[in-house]
């Protein structure tokens, strides 16, 4: 007994360290990176641990004004806010449908869809990029647009959100599936439209899983940048993740680490929020689309 | 209630704007993927050229291609089986143990997984600089004399770092998902087995194990899909396949040559290759990972 009680002691010690160990490889270069972002650039060459002397805020306002990070900062706001009106306005009718009424086709865009969820936006960034430019040579030559789908936020917002319709409408479907039919049967009774009880019956039934998409897609559009780096070559039109990349490739050259830094705290501070916020929502979230083991 | 007006109508509108965005930015382009490979074509100019297979038999004389090969299966092969075993025995212990600051040590763990790939990749060159990084400075510190180890900049130490940043990304993630589903199992199974005097250890491999064995399947896919993809985007923000192609992975050699390089066919055939193999592997990690499914 007693050794085996020792033994749960050793057990238990072992756990805690491991535990604290990895808690710590995750706080303390996150932490780092906000104590960096109000070091002096002087401070940058000397031991990489020791705290900053003072809160340097100009880093703030450099990386706002100079690296141009509030006009990112818009850039990605816009965008981010667009996908997901996007996202929302597109699936969730096609979700509801495609879970809850029988019609021809159904069996195969369910399939269809499904299939969308394994690939992977990464293979279709240059095709899709292809596909835009010659959609707009096609536009330049015939009508002379100059230039209507690259280099704008509105066509990256519908690429992000086409993107993920798959997966969206895959958790939205399984959860609709879960509602009793009863509701649509009495609002019908009731004579309301098949749009109306859409909208004012099902869709707030279904706001858990909703949220859980707008959380989920919100911290993917936010961090996105393979797509927006290739699609928006103007300057004026990136987001702050692009901006931020071409910042640390100038940073290699110009030694602008408190700009960086700053730039990194600005990119991180809104998932951040957001992640405090609802953290119990989205640690959860992940078994809502039905992934239940 | 099949007999009101207009339910064709009202079915055609909600599920046709998804379905015609769907085949625009998804369907279409991957098929694209498959039709150019056979073609040889810059992607800017207007000459294309029907070249049948070729493009993947200069795939197989391409020592780059090889190497970006290797470098993903050994990160596929190592970030799976490390974060996997990592991920699974913290959610056991969190799960199942009597701990304190349980939920803080979930919140924690969990956020890599909210962070940007930028802000991620900015992070670890950071931490694994050469001169002014945080390792080399820890190092320096055990060792009593200056360490200059340049992790990311040695053919041997790259493709390293960057599997230890994508397990570092990647454990929160996982661990959460088993998380919940080992929360799932019913408490009356671990009492039985208190009663009967089995240890937690061996409760972990008998009774948790199998039963979340379903999730586990499910997850050895994620891990190979986005495996891939993370390389891709890691890569793409820290090392851009540097030094020498010693950090090239499949995605990033796919997209530096129909992107940058302009051989738009044969970066499109690595992405049928790519393609290919993931779901091969997939299908055959599937397979052999197959067990009676046990319910509780």
């Amino acid at each position: 007994m007693k050794s085996s009680k020792t033994g749960i002691i050793l057990g238990k010690t072992i756990t805690y360290i491991a535990l604290v160990l990895l808690a710590l490889s995750i706080i303390v270069p996150v932490g780092w990176v906000f104590f960096a972002s109000v070091k002096e650039n002087s401070e940058f060459y000397r031991n990489p641990w020791t705290l900053p002397k003072g809160f340097h805020y100009q880093n703030f306002i450099d990386a706002f004004e100079k690296a141009n990070m509030q006009n990112f900062f818009l850039n990605s706001i816009i965008v981010t806010a667009i996908a997901l009106a996007f996202l929302l306005v597109i699936a969730l009718p096609a979700a509801y449908v495609l879970s809850r009424y029988k019609f021809k086709g159904q069996k195969f865009l369910n399939v269809c869809f499904m299939a969308g969820i394994f690939v992977n936006l990464s293979y279709l960034v240059v095709p899709i990029f292809l596909m835009l430019s010659e959609a707009d040579k096609f536009l330049g030559k015939t009508f002379g647009i100059k230039q209507l789908f690259l280099n704008n936020q509105v066509v990256l917002s519908l690429v992000y959100a086409s993107t993920s319709l798959a997966f969206t409408i895959f958790l939205l479907s399984s959860y609709f599936k879960t509602l009793p039919k009863d509701f649509e049967e009495a609002a019908y009774v009731d004579g309301a439209t098949y749009f109306r009880t859409m909208v004012s019956i099902m869709f707030p039934m279904a706001k858990p899983s909703i949220l859980t998409v707008i959380l989920f897609q919100f911290l993917a559009y936010w961090n996105e940048y393979a797509l927006a780096l290739t699609l928006m070559a103007d300057e004026k039109k990136y987001t702050l993740s692009v901006g931020l990349l071409n910042l640390m490739n100038a940073q290699k050259a110009a030694a602008t680490y408190g700009q960086l830094y700053a730039g990194l705290v600005v990119v991180m501070l809104p998932t951040f929020i957001l992640y405090m916020l609802v953290q119990k929502q989205l640690t959860q979230g992940m078994t809502a689309g039905g992934v239940k083991g | 209630m099949d007999k009101q007006k207009g339910r064709g109508r009202f079915v055609f509108f909600c599920v046709a704007p998804a379905t015609i965005l769907f085949f625009i930015f998804v369907v279409f382009p991957t098929i694209n993927v498959f039709r150019m490979s056979l073609y040889k074509w810059g992607g800017f100019s207007a000459n294309k050229s029907f070249v049948g297979l070729e493009n993947f038999k200069n795939l197989m004389k391409d020592a780059k291609f090889f190497q970006s090969f290797q470098n993903t299966v050994l990160i596929i092969a190592l970030v799976t089986m490390v974060t996997l075993i990592f991920a699974l025995t913290f959610a056991g212990i969190l799960v199942r143990a009597k701990m304190k600051f349980k939920n803080f040590f979930r919140v924690i763990f969990y956020i890599p997984n909210i962070l940007s790939m930028v802000v991620i990749s900015a992070v670890f060159s950071a931490i694994l600089d050469q001169r002014n990084g945080l390792l080399n400075g820890i190092l320096s510190i055990f060792a009593g004399k200056e360490v200059s180890i340049s992790w990311l900049g040695s053919q041997k130490t790259v493709i390293y770092s960057m599997v230890i940043v994508l397990i570092w990304q990647a454990i929160g993630y996982y661990m959460v998902m088993y998380m919940s589903s080992m929360s799932a199992i019913p408490e009356s199974l671990y009492e039985s087995a208190d009663l009967e005097g089995v240890g937690p250890i061996k409760q972990f491999f008998t009774i948790t194990l199998p039963l979340i064995w379903v999730n586990i399947r499910t997850t050895l896919s994620f891990f190979i899909i986005s495996s891939i993809n993370m390389s891709f985007l890691l890569v793409q923000a820290m090392t851009q396949g540097n030094p020498d192609g010693g950090s090239e992975v499949f995605l990033s050699y796919m997209y530096k040559q129909a992107y940058t390089n302009g051989s738009y066919g044969y970066g499109m055939a690595i992405g049928v290759i790519v393609f290919t193999f993931s779901f091969g592997l997939s299908a055959v990690i599937n397979a052999v990972t197959k067990r009676d499914v046990i319910e509780f």
